[in-house]
């Protein structure tokens, strides 16, 4: 690009503002019509969140962070990657379980654990990677029938490998010794005992990583192009399979480090009651992110937010909790559409500059690809 | 555009995937209560009021609460799959909207209402379904009971009341607590017919909670046993109960309710084909707590609800069992007296 050009920046904060707008008004239409009390609706969900929320909010969008690129790495690729869910529950079992053993001390104990999630997560996630090289299997496909596997296969090693603990009906692994817990930010400025996860360092270090891999060196160029156009990528010498398989192996280990901030500084186990969904929603963060590093940590920050004033829902205004997940999917359907009319939107600027550079009074009819 | 395509593909995935547990509504009570009323917030597992079984038994220990004690209350309930900073969050919101007495019903509560019982030592708590280290404290009562022993009460009912000799259990996550209902279960039936065959069946496999509050999986999974041959199953599925009364009716054959009487609860076409309900009286643990803070006479730590205390029990509406009635009265009995030991898992 060789001038900054305003226009194209608007047009791309335009889509998601668009899309979040979009899913206000409709959500407030749906309100009326089932005569939910709309003002108090609004009042608790838009309302300043306080200091212990905000520290909740911040965790749950370094969480959906890490979620989100995982996703997003696929998707720039092509590849969508659905089975982010199963994959973390399967990498944050197999920390869980190795870091409840001690085998090793302190800091030692928490880092291998967490490559053993990454190497865990990869290699459930290579099966769908494989499956598509060798035998042209939708990824879609299977990473949502991985998703069930996965869930039943921890829950059946889970069984082998719970602690009893007296008096409790929950089902755990072993607690992770103490030495091995990452320590919390304290943010006592802002008013509150909670702690920010330390592993939140995870989120910034993969979203820095992210944006340098994708955006400065060779590789992520040629993730680029064999996401944009796989005949241009064949044609420029990139072995395409080659690049699914890796692309889907980092996915994949990515996925791996989504757990981690909570098993390391919340729950300092797996268990039963361990937080699901979580690679869904990282499925949405991306998409309302546009994969973009920045993007998507507003987004994360977004979910989060409306996660936690969702939970006010019920008490402050008589309305279900539920009503946000609503909020959250039509967010998702119009974030699809606001990008499609913004992509039309900038192939139509695009022509017109061409049409006006070349001295043509029309544009030729070339489809642009869309980045 | 393919790519396009794709992307809606996956969002819809994504967005069914997000809402596929629905549930009702929460409803909030603005009470006519004098000014001076104790306020009582109450915090639901996955599937909240309108369950018609455990939910459903806590709220109507609220309910009784409100009209004889005059509270007031605020309701809210869990999201599946959701974090122990958002249960303890849903505590904090109560206790901060003023309803510091709070009962919290399941045991995904235990750790959240640890750490708000800490955080808020002037509120008082009580939390069903657990009595781990992580719950107890000194504002905290531990709710429990002996779901097994009931459930041994309704397994020698459907074992003595099958003709085919087949029976079966559909339970709805697979945890710890709900194999304990199976366990109370199954000794009951082979007590009264030890080659008796028992299908089981769990809904959905842990974190995912949505067993309790899928009345479709229910309906299939009962479906399948009744086609299987069993005439009688057992539920202890919460929501998702209401589909086993369903397939029990197409099919012509019995089911058996769990927590509520839910000959009483159940949808009205329904009830015909409860044979007998497992009671765990879930409402009598929450007034209980409720009483005690308001007659200033609370006490923490684990109350258990047995046999013996009458905390679980069979249910008798709609006649069904009263031709077994001795049969079922000597079994508890033998349990209150200890000549019978229940096993719990």
């Amino acid at each position: 690009m060789k001038t900054f050009d305003w226009r194209r920046v608007a047009i791309s904060v335009a889509a998601p503002v668009l899309a979040i707008a979009v899913s206000l008004l409709i959500t407030t239409l749906m309100l009326v019509v089932a005569g939910d009390p709309v003002g108090d609706v609004w009042r608790v969900l838009l309302k300043v969140p306080l200091p212990r929320q905000i520290v909740q909010i911040i965790n749950e969008a370094a969480i959906l962070y890490l979620s989100a690129v995982a996703v997003a790495v696929g998707f720039r690729m092509n590849l969508f990657n659905i089975g982010v869910d199963g994959q973390y529950r399967v990498a944050s079992f197999a920390a869980a379980v190795f870091a409840g053993q001690g085998f090793l001390p302190g800091w030692l104990n928490i880092i291998v654990s967490i490559l053993i999630a990454m190497v865990c997560s990869a290699l459930w996630a290579l099966i769908a990677g494989l499956l598509k090289v060798w035998r042209g299997v939708s990824e879609v496909i299977s990473t949502i029938m991985l998703n069930y596997i996965a869930t039943y296969l921890v829950a059946y090693f889970l069984k082998m490998t719970a602690v009893k603990v007296e008096g409790s009906n929950a089902t755990n692994t072993r607690n992770i010794p103490a030495d091995s817990h990452v320590p919390g930010i304290s943010v006592d400025w802002l008013g509150t005992p909670n702690k920010i996860y330390g592993l939140i360092v995870l989120a910034i270090i993969v979203g820095v990583g992210y944006w340098f891999v994708i955006n400065k060196t060779r590789f992520g160029y040629d993730l680029r192009a064999a996401g944009a156009s796989e005949t241009a990528a064949v044609a420029s010498g990139v072995n395409v399979k080659r690049m699914l398989v890796i692309s889907m192996g980092i996915s994949g280990a990515l996925a791996g480090l989504v757990g981690m901030p909570l098993l390391f500084g919340q729950d300092f186990h797996y268990g039963d009651t361990v937080q699901a969904g979580l690679g869904f929603a990282g499925l949405a963060v991306a998409l309302l992110g546009r994969n973009n590093p920045i993007g998507m940590a507003f987004a994360a920050i977004l979910w989060g937010y409306l996660d936690q004033l969702s939970n006010g829902l019920q008490i402050g205004a008589g309305v279900s909790d539920r009503l946000v997940l609503i909020i959250q999917g039509i967010i998702v359907l119009s974030v699809v559409i606001a990008y499609e009319l913004a992509r039309r939107a900038k192939l139509r600027m695009d022509e017109r500059t061409v049409g006006k550079e070349t001295g043509a009074l029309k544009a030729p009819e070339t489809k642009a690809v869309a980045a | 555009m393919r790519q396009v395509m794709k992307i809606a593909i996956a969002a819809t995935a994504a967005a069914l995937a997000l809402t596929a547990c629905s549930s009702p509504t929460a409803t909030t009570t603005s009470s006519s209560a004098p000014k001076t009323a104790i306020k009582v917030g109450m915090a639901y597992d996955v599937g909240g009021r309108g369950d018609q079984s455990f939910n459903d038994s806590a709220a109507a220990g609220l309910d009784k609460a409100k009209a004889d004690l005059g509270v007031e209350t605020k309701e809210a309930s869990a999201a599946n799959g959701e974090s122990d900073a958002n249960k303890q969050e849903r505590l904090q919101q109560l206790v901060d909207a003023g309803y510091t007495n709070i009962v919290a019903v399941g045991f995904a509560y235990a750790n959240a209402v640890g750490a708000a019982a800490k955080a808020n030592p002037n509120a008082k708590f009580a939390i069903v379904d657990d009595a781990s280290d992580a719950s107890k404290g000194s504002n905290i009562e531990n709710i429990v009971f002996a779901e097994n022993e009931g459930s041994f009460l309704v397994g020698a009912a459907a074992a003595l009341k099958s003709t085919t000799g087949h029976i079966g259990f559909v339970g709805g996550v697979e945890t710890d607590l709900i194999k304990k209902f199976y366990a109370g279960f199954a000794a009951g039936a082979q007590k009264v017919k030890a080659d008796i065959k028992i299908d089981v069946k769990y809904l959905t496999q842990p974190p995912d909670f949505s067993g309790f509050a899928s009345v479709d999986k229910g309906k299939t999974a009962a479906e399948g046993m009744y086609q299987n041959g069993a005439d009688i199953v057992y539920h202890a599925a919460g929501g998702s109960g209401g589909g086993v009364f369903t397939a029990a009716k197409a099919a012509g054959k019995l089911a058996i309710g769990v927590d509520a009487d839910q000959a009483l609860t159940a949808a009205a076409d329904v009830r015909s084909v409860i044979l007998t309900s497992m009671l765990k009286k879930v409402n009598v643990g929450v007034y209980d707590f409720i009483n005690s803070v308001v007659k200033g006479s609370f006490t923490a730590g684990v109350k258990t609800f047995d046999l013996k205390s009458g905390g679980v029990d069979y249910a008798t509406t709609g006649g069904k069992v009263d031709d077994i009635k001795t049969k079922l009265d000597d079994f508890k009995q033998q349990i209150i007296d200890g000549k019978i030991t229940v096993p719990a898992k």
